[in-house]
């Protein structure tokens, strides 16, 4: 009783002290900054998500990770939203202390960026379509298939490595989802993804069976600026800390992506010495030859389609230009309600409809869909500079033609036509130098041209110089010719 | 013999406007026909009319035998035959920008008649010669001056052989000596034996040139006969105006 009561008086006594030290400490927490962390929601769940009840907030595995540092550190979490692909690039920036958001370990990432422990480990998995069980078991029975998975990560570079062996065809998205109801789709035969996205994906749409063979084993880790290795270390003492006290089991659990090999990793992670990152820079002239080839194929990839998305654009054009000018009442009201519907929407919706909307009715290849989308497209906006080209031509012209015995057809074939056609090669030429850069959109819909391709070897040295300066150099040459021929067809061709 | 052109009781009505009011008038081959009046007077429609580039609304028209009937103009290929025998010349020329002189005159006779390229290509420099401008056959009408490219464009309406010339305000550009010049042209054509309908309110070249005038007025042919007789003795009220001139400052306050 005696020592209780000696007891209490030196906690009575202390009292006022810790409540010092707690206020002191409390003040001192809300001084520091907030701790940055980047991710990206459109990732979605077990990962990053907005949360159903509260859309301003985000919920997942990598959401409680980073705000377990956070305390770790003493510091308050603030989320800010990144595009996934532009994770490195931020943190690099300072736009965030750390990005996390299923981030997998790859030489490069260690090369370029601070990084952290692992704190999960996941298997590369293949999915396919149930008929196809039996025959695509792994990547080498796929040899020139078309096997999909998300740009820029180690499934894709796996799929690169493949294609170079059996001939494979990798087919890069710029999400998680597309790949799977492409594959149901029969678009493309297999995917190779994390076995966290495809478990979901297989809960969600369903309709194709994942090959218990697993192709390869990654790690989530997160990633720092190459400079604040010391944040790093601060930062993966905590996780060995909330890997050895059960907390990251709890979250693991609570997403459903627990299972036993994950306790087997922790405990070899926590047998480790904690190491230190040594690897020197990727040569980037290496990277550099490597990718030349990959590059002048995409750069070519850009012409074609521009090429025969424009001749589609002109032919098509022509028609409506036509159809405005000569056509019905009711004819000319329709093509004017096409005219304003291609030119009032975005053409990245205009893709996405015809090859993810229409794919119920029409499944077209990922090429044939781009043409489409940016040859119909811009058919709208040459159809009103042949338009206003017709109607250019002054109309005692078009009458002489009518009394020196021309039909119709004739002084649209002879005199119209070629007058038109010289007032509208100026624009037009400057049409397809728009159109040769608004190709890069169709990376959406999965063909990979030289924007695309500039991202993805961007992304793997690390850095948008060499590449940039690379894939503009591609695009000046070919629409700086184009412009000059179309200035020297104004000088020549100005009807006074 | 029946004249090259008939026109009777000539109506066209636009909207509630009737620009002619019932417009009688012949022109014999041979003969060079001025239609005079004040601007708005209704000439170019009588061209135009003729021409068929637009609807009349009542009367006829007679080109050597192929008529124009009321209502709207007819499909192109129901007017060949008229487009055989009626040439026109517009005021502004109209040549195609795109083709050069030569290629301005042979486009109709190798797409519309259906000649050869050479025998088109012959006929058209021979034209041209006849007009004074063949040293000009390679060039763009935007090359030409505003008297050459009036010669090219004459070449062009003859090329296909027309009985009739149409010419609308054919002096309206031209300085008073390359008017003579032009009218002496005139002359030498109806001498082939075609007949001329030239709209005009230039009363020297009509009294020089015209075998006969014809005053519209406000959409009445309100006085027709030979070029001395109209232009020294006018006897409607706007003839004499037409005569004083409209650019007479003592008139125009």
């Amino acid at each position: 009783m005696g020592t209780m009561t000696h007891r209490l008086a030196r906690v009575l006594c202390a009292a006022p002290l810790l409540l010092v030290v707690f206020t002191r400490l409390a003040s001192a927490q809300a001084q520091r900054p907030p701790f940055r962390w980047g991710g990206d929601a459109e990732g979605g769940a077990p990962f990053v998500e907005a949360d159903p009840a509260d859309p301003s907030r985000v919920r997942g595995f990598d959401v409680e990770i980073a705000e377990m540092i956070a305390r770790g550190l003493g510091r308050e979490p603030r989320f800010v939203q990144v595009a996934w692909a532009s994770i490195e690039q931020s943190v690099e920036r300072g736009d965030f202390e750390v990005g996390m958001s299923g981030l997998e370990d790859r030489p490069q990432l260690r090369a370029r960026h601070a990084v952290s422990i692992p704190y999960y480990e996941f298997q590369e998995v293949l999915a396919v379509r149930p008929a196809d069980r039996g025959r695509f078991r792994r990547l080498s029975d796929l040899a020139g298939r078309r096997v999909a998975t998300l740009g820029a990560t180690l499934a894709y570079q796996m799929l690169v490595d493949e294609q170079a062996r059996s001939g494979l065809v990798p087919v890069s998205y710029d999400d998680d989802v597309h790949p799977y109801s492409d594959l149901v789709a029969g678009r493309v035969d297999a995917v190779l993804l994390d076995n966290i996205i495809a478990e979901r994906s297989l809960r969600r749409t369903g309709g194709f069976v994942i090959q218990p063979e697993p192709a390869a084993t990654g790690h989530y880790v997160a990633v720092f600026a190459r400079a604040n290795a010391a944040l790093r270390d601060s930062a993966d003492a905590v996780l060995r800390a909330r890997m050895a006290d059960g907390s990251l089991e709890r979250t693991f659990r609570r997403w459903n992506v627990w299972s036993d090999a994950q306790g087997d990793f922790f405990r070899r992670t926590l047998a480790e010495a904690p190491r230190r990152d040594t690897a020197a820079a990727p040569a980037s002239g290496r990277a550099l030859r490597t990718y030349l080839p990959a590059l002048a194929r995409a750069a070519g990839i850009t012409l074609v389609l521009s090429c025969l998305a424009m001749a589609l654009a002109v032919s098509v054009g022509i028609l409506v230009a036509a159809g405005r000018v000569y056509g019905h009442p009711v004819v000319r009201a329709l093509l004017t309600v096409y005219v304003e519907v291609m030119r009032g929407t975005p053409v990245l919706l205009q893709l996405f409809v015809i090859y993810y909307g229409l794919s119920g009715v029409v499944r077209l290849p990922a090429f044939v869909a781009a043409v489409l989308g940016l040859g119909l497209n811009y058919a709208a906006y040459e159809s009103e500079i042949y338009r206003a080209a017709l109607e250019a031509i002054p109309r005692a012209q078009l009458e002489a033609g009518r009394t020196l015995g021309l039909s119709e057809g004739q002084i649209l074939r002879l005199v119209r036509g070629p007058q038109a056609l010289r007032l509208a090669l100026a624009p037009m030429t400057n049409d397809f130098v728009a159109l040769l850069k608004d190709s890069s959109l169709v990376s959406v819909i999965t063909v990979v041209e030289l924007t695309k391709q500039t991202a993805i070897y961007a992304t793997n040295v690390g850095s948008w110089v060499v590449p940039g300066i690379l894939c503009s150099l591609v695009y000046l040459a070919f629409s700086l010719p184009l412009s000059r021929f179309a200035r020297s067809l104004e000088r020549r061709w100005s009807l006074a | 013999m029946s004249g090259a052109l008939a026109v009777a009781g000539l109506r066209v009505v636009r909207g509630s406007k009737e620009i002619l009011r019932g417009v009688d008038l012949r022109v014999e081959a041979g003969e060079i026909c001025a239609l005079m009046g004040a601007s708005g007077a209704g000439k170019s429609t009588v061209l135009r009319s003729v021409a068929a580039l637009q609807p009349f609304s009542g009367g006829s028209i007679d080109v050597d035998g192929f008529a124009l009937r009321p209502g709207p103009v007819p499909r192109e290929s129901k007017l060949k035959g008229l487009r055989r025998k009626v040439g026109m010349v517009f005021q502004a020329h109209a040549l195609f920008e795109h083709l050069t002189a030569l290629e301005n005159v042979t486009l109709a006779p190798v797409h519309a008649l259906g000649w050869t390229r050479e025998k088109a290509k012959a006929a058209a420099i021979a034209l041209l010669e006849e007009l004074g401008v063949a040293h000009r056959a390679s060039a763009y009408p935007r090359e030409l001056s505003g008297g050459e490219a009036q010669r090219v464009a004459i070449a062009r309406a003859l090329a296909p052989d027309p009985l009739m010339l149409l010419m609308d305000e054919p002096t309206s550009a031209l300085d008073p000596a390359r008017r003579g010049a032009l009218g002496e042209t005139l002359r030498e054509l109806v001498g082939q034996g075609r007949g001329l309908l030239v709209s005009t309110h230039d009363v020297d070249f009509a009294r020089a040139f015209a075998d006969r005038v014809g005053i519209l007025s406000e959409g009445t042919m309100v006085e027709q006969g030979p070029a001395a007789d109209v232009l020294n003795r006018p006897a409607h009220a706007a003839t004499r105006e037409l005569l004083r001139g409209p650019e007479s400052p003592a008139e125009a306050g």
